[in-house]
């Protein structure tokens, strides 16, 4: 959906995968599509469709006011709240920090950046948990830069400061590597032309180069978002885990389900999922709109 | 069209941008790396060695890598599968089923969890049925491969669909003329050509799948020794305050990081061509 739709959005919808030789395809002088196609939607029966039913099932256990209740209860709310204003504050920064490093990774060149660019990357790869003793460890306020905020009377670790921090962690590379790739593919040729005609460089960079990545900003802002607003591992150490003041919805959930309220975390997870598909939602269309309007 | 080349930064605002982007990365990106790796040899070789031996470190470190053994190749399996049918015959429904595996990108990992303790835990769906046979699947090895495998389940698939789109199927169709059979066509030219995706696929999910601490930690019941994977294991110790031994083993993860990170570049830059023409994540 969104995630497939947004890292390519220069070349059309890709949902719309269309075969190079359409006849051949109907024709099906290929084998094995039985087979494949068989095995693949089993496969996601089972591993993605059956249990997000039970999913779906699981909160009318006691019906409809049953569900309300749970999803109206202060805790909750407050934690859907904390949850997705700060992945949406972290996906923002990112969305700016973002294309500054994506811009200098692909335009200038200066001893160890492909190093740099490399390590972007490092998110992706280093496990949730690990970045979360870090991150702790790194802002608590005898850590090397909670240290240095304390003073100011900054707290990071243990408030919703610090849930941001992991969150911007989590989310950079998301928008980097959407806006990169359309970066380095940049026809250096309009560039040129509004430069020719007199635009200084930050108005070439502002009016002409702006507009053509504002899809691929957006791709990288609701990756980043839609990875935020669940994460788990990168947060819980730091955000302390208070009720009401940080303590994110995932969280909220496993503590449901270790008191055995079934109902109550499948609610909770389901409202959690309902929104982040219905934002994924207004993002794509946003993008469509940008898309279309790019091309009108 | 051309792209503009990459050049020194020269003007007072490519500098600024330039070091901007150095300070940002070095404070969010390599701060907590460099963390991890000062933490764990903080005070000395021997109590690293002492907590990367223990026994409860060596089962967690073995379930690990048995966990990413059952489910990496089982989503490799499904990757090419999937990519098979999509990119090579038109079907109804195909947009759907992208946006179905699609979809474990989206889903928390505590979300991925969690609906395996629906179907299967104590008051889940078959729980009483499982319990009444002794089957064990949650807070046991079934489990943590269930929540590990839906967590992974694009990484392949989202690799090779593109490459495959955009290769075509025209060596395959010309064999198949020629009168080659299925598994011929498939052992003897498709695989060939999307190798290097795959290993890149498999790359990225193996990464994933032994770093997965989310989803793993709902099913998991943390039993020591037995159900604790190794980022389960960091969290135990860790909220123990035995911080040397958390980050000991952190670091143990965060090596895996890097050599990931390494064979990532390495496939990026030596085999380009045969990777997926955009690359995604």
């Amino acid at each position: 959906m969104t995630a497939s739709t947004a890292a390519q959005p220069t070349n059309g919808t890709p949902e719309n995968f269309t075969p190079p030789h359409p006849s051949l395809h109907t024709n099906r002088v290929l084998p094995g599509f039985k087979m494949s196609l068989g095995f693949t939607i089993a496969y996601v029966s089972l591993i993605v469709l059956i249990p997000l039913a039970a999913l779906a099932a699981r909160p009318w256990e006691h019906g409809w006011d049953g569900f309300w209740s749970v999803v109206t209860d202060g805790r909750v709310l407050a934690s859907l709240r904390l949850s997705f204003v700060t992945a949406a504050a972290a996906a923002t920064l990112n969305l700016f920090v973002g294309l500054i490093i994506a811009w200098v990774l692909t335009r200038y060149k200066f001893p160890g950046v492909n190093i740099l660019d490399a390590f972007v990357d490092l998110p992706f790869a280093l496990p949730t948990a690990v970045a979360g003793i870090a991150l702790c460890t790194l802002y608590a306020t005898n850590g090397w830069v909670g240290s240095l905020l304390a003073p100011l009377g900054i707290k990071v670790a243990y408030t919703p400061l610090g849930i941001f921090v992991a969150l911007v962690f989590v989310g950079l590379p998301f928008v980097v590597r959407s806006v990169q790739p359309v970066l380095a593919d940049f026809d250096a040729e309009v560039e040129e032309a509004a430069l020719t005609l007199g635009a200084s460089p930050w108005q070439t960079a502002i009016r002409v180069i702006l507009p053509g990545l504002a899809p691929a900003l957006l791709t990288g802002f609701s990756l980043a978002m839609a990875r935020a607003v669940g994460e788990y591992g990168s947060v819980i150490f730091i955000a302390g885990n208070m009720p009401y003041v940080s303590e994110i919805t995932p969280q909220l959930i496993i503590i449901k389900l270790q008191e055995y309220d079934y109902a109550g975390a499948a609610s909770v997870g389901m409202i959690m999922l309902l929104c982040s598909l219905v934002i994924l939602a207004i993002i794509n269309a946003l993008q469509i709109w940008l898309f279309k309007r790019g091309r009108a | 069209m051309r792209a503009r080349p990459a050049e020194a930064p020269k003007t007072p605002a490519a500098v600024g941008l330039s070091l901007v982007a150095v300070f940002w990365l070095a404070l969010i990106i390599l701060l907590p790396l460099v963390t991890v790796l000062v933490e764990a040899s903080k005070e000395g070789a021997a109590p690293f060695l002492a907590a990367v031996t223990e026994p409860d470190t060596i089962a967690a470190i073995q379930l690990t890598l048995l966990v990413a053994a059952i489910a990496v190749p089982l989503n490799a399996v499904f990757g090419i599968a999937a990519a098979w049918c999509i990119t090579r015959f038109e079907f109804k429904g195909k947009g759907l089923l992208l946006t179905i595996i699609d979809l474990p990108f989206t889903i928390s990992p505590v979300i991925a969890g969690l609906v395996w303790m629906l179907l299967f835990g104590a008051q889940g769906w078959f729980g009483a049925w499982l319990r009444l046979n002794d089957i064990h699947i949650v807070f046991a090895l079934p489990g943590l491969v269930l929540a590990t495998v839906l967590v992974t389940l694009p990484f392949v698939a989202r690799e090779l669909i593109p490459l495959m789109n955009d290769q075509g199927t025209d060596e395959e169709v010309a064999a198949r003329t020629l009168g080659a059979r299925g598994w011929d066509i498939f052992f003897r030219i498709t695989l060939p050509n999307i190798k290097w995706a795959l290993v890149y696929g498999v790359l990225l999910c193996t990464a994933r799948a032994m770093g997965e601490f989310g989803a793993v930690s709902v099913v998991s019941g943390h039993i020591r020794g037995q159900t604790n994977t190794l980022p389960l294991q960091i969290e135990i110790l860790y909220n123990q305050y035995e911080a040397v031994a958390a980050f000991a083993c952190a670091s143990i993860l965060a090596g895996l990081a890097i050599v990931t990170l390494i064979l990532k570049s390495v496939l990026e830059w030596r085999f380009a061509d045969e990777l997926a023409a955009n690359r995604r994540h």
